[in-house]
């Protein structure tokens, strides 16, 4: 009789693993269809008797299973074993099927950044998943993605909207009526225009046409102070976030190289491998945008040493030649055809990829021998 | 309910009913059908915290049956109340790992789900609710079979 459905049929077919618990073929198939198909197990399904830990081997399921569901088998089979193996990693791009191997360990990850590249040609970061952040290591990228997610709106709002008081510094915020602030916590008087002394300012009383009087100038530089550390944040983020959209403005860009490589093609008479040179380079813009975002988010937090100074040389050579390619790269098609621009064009890919390599080059020796960062 | 489950719980409930082969301590109160089953249970010793109670078990079948464990859990009714067990939540809801995906055999039946949580209220001490008791049963909202327990106290 099989104890699960309980029938005792003659001629009933039944299936029994070494184990010695025998069931009908009904019943196993009907149990392995909901654990592969309900419950997304492979590696670990038992014998169906209660406390058997044997595993269902993969040859006594394509006995009981259909072709169908035994090829869901086989994926999560794979499935789990490169969620079990710390050298492999499933690539995040979408409906990219192909699993990484790397051999990073997770303690080397604050001296290494392991960007690796896919067979679909998507990069990312072995160490987190995220798309390649090079040269900024994992636990900064994550510091840095918490620190836009929380103040990069607040930020840029008290920037926008707010001044400090010029004597007690509180943040205020000027929401209507006139120029005459009063301090509500120091009851300071001063001028939201020019922040100088308001018992300076006579009669003009809406209107302050005083912006170089010494109070004010004053005042205004202690404000600058304290705005510095904000403003420096706010420099970097912009310019990390500028990136960031040019990033994905490349994608558009991409879809447009091609149309415009077709169009050169019968404009010009190229040929198919003559047009390359624009796809290189549309691929050039794409990685070093990707590396000059994370150069902002990596220079934020980094010590002020003269390793720095060699760092933000790079950071400008690289930015150069990129927002050069970048112009040169959106030129209407009679001019992309000219001989000597298209030159120009692969000159400045070469450039810029030889830049790019020479700053990661850099930043990662210096990573190597252990740099220092302001957290 | 796939025909397995119905050929199964109809097999359960002849042997049941014809032969009276419930252990004692266990009566089935309601069967009448395939869905839904009521069953009552005792503890037969003289465990201070159940003597002269009878609790009341309800048993849910899904589709799956007996693929997929039932859901089980205690009502409480009238005379009925909900057994004290650092593993029974106060709205009935039970931590057993048998009940769960990853602890049922689709060998294990009514009968034998009664008989662990019969045994389960026997060789218990503790005259307590589950850490966290109030809080699990004000917030939670997901069918017992869906909670992923949390087992505080292993030894029980």
């Amino acid at each position: 009789m099989c104890d699960i459905c309980c029938d005792d049929d003659e001629g009933l077919q039944s299936f029994a693993m070494k184990c010695g618990h025998r069931y009908c073929v009904n019943c196993y198939r009907h149990y392995l269809t909901q654990k592969i198909r309900e419950e997304g197990e492979a590696a670990r399904i038992q014998c169906p008797a209660e406390g058997c830990s044997r595993i269902i081997d993969a040859r006594s399921l394509d006995l009981l299973v259909t072709p169908e569901l035994s090829g869901r088998y086989q994926e999560l089979l794979n499935r789990t074993y490169v969620e079990d193996k710390d050298t492999l990693k499933w690539c995040p791009a979408p409906d990219c099927e192909n699993a990484v191997e790397c051999g990073i360990k997770k303690k080397e990850l604050d001296k290494v950044v392991p960007t690796v590249a896919c067979a679909c040609g998507y990069r990312f970061c072995f160490g987190c998943i995220l798309s390649d952040h090079q040269p900024a290591p994992c636990e900064l990228v994550k510091r840095w993605l918490k620190k836009c997610a929380d103040d990069s709106e607040t930020a840029n709002w008290i920037s926008a909207n707010t001044k400090e008081c010029p004597k007690c510094n509180s943040t205020i915020e000027k929401n209507g009526g006139c120029n005459h602030m009063t301090c509500r916590k120091c009851k300071h008087e001063f001028c939201w225009m020019c922040m100088g002394l308001w018992s300076e300012h006579g009669t003009s009383w809406y209107n302050c046409n005083r912006f170089e009087e010494k109070s004010g100038t004053d005042a205004r530089d202690a404000q600058a102070k304290s705005r510095v550390s904000l403003e420096r944040y706010l420099h970097y983020y912009n310019r990390y976030a500028n990136h960031e959209q040019s990033a994905r403005l490349d994608k558009d860009m991409y879809t447009k190289t091609e149309k415009k490589m077709v169009q050169l093609q019968s404009a010009s008479g190229m040929s198919w491998i003559e047009v390359q040179y624009l796809n290189s380079a549309s691929q050039a813009l794409q990685t070093c945008r990707q590396t000059l975002k994370w150069t902002y988010a990596f220079a934020f937090y980094l010590a002020r040493n003269n390793l720095t100074e060699i760092f933000e040389d790079n950071q400008k050579d690289l930015e150069l030649a990129v927002e050069n390619l970048s112009e040169m790269f959106e030129k209407p098609i009679a001019e992309l055809a000219d001989s000597k621009l298209k030159v120009d064009i692969m000159d400045k890919t070469s450039y810029c990829n030889k830049r790019r390599l020479i700053l990661l080059q850099d930043t990662a020796e210096n990573l190597a021998n252990g740099m220092s960062f302001k957290l | 309910m796939s025909s397995l489950g119905t050929k199964r719980l109809g097999k359960e409930l002849a042997n049941e009913q014809v032969s009276k082969s419930l252990p004692p301590g266990i009566t089935l109160v309601k069967a009448d059908d395939l869905q839904e089953w009521l069953l009552d249970i005792q503890v037969l010793d003289q465990n201070p915290i159940y003597a002269g109670e009878t609790y009341r078990l309800k048993f849910r079948f899904g589709k799956q049956y007996p693929i997929e464990p039932p859901e089980v859990v205690f009502t409480k009714q009238e005379n009925r109340p909900i057994p004290m067990h650092p593993h029974i939540y106060s709205n009935g809801i039970i931590c057993l790992d048998l009940l769960g995906s990853s602890g049922w055999s689709p060998v294990q039946n009514v009968e034998s789900v009664c008989m662990s949580i019969q045994s389960m209220l026997t060789g218990n001490t503790k005259n307590h609710r589950p850490e966290g008791d109030a809080d699990f049963v004000s917030t939670n909202k997901a069918r017992p079979k869906d909670i992923e327990f949390y087992y505080h106290d292993n030894e029980v």
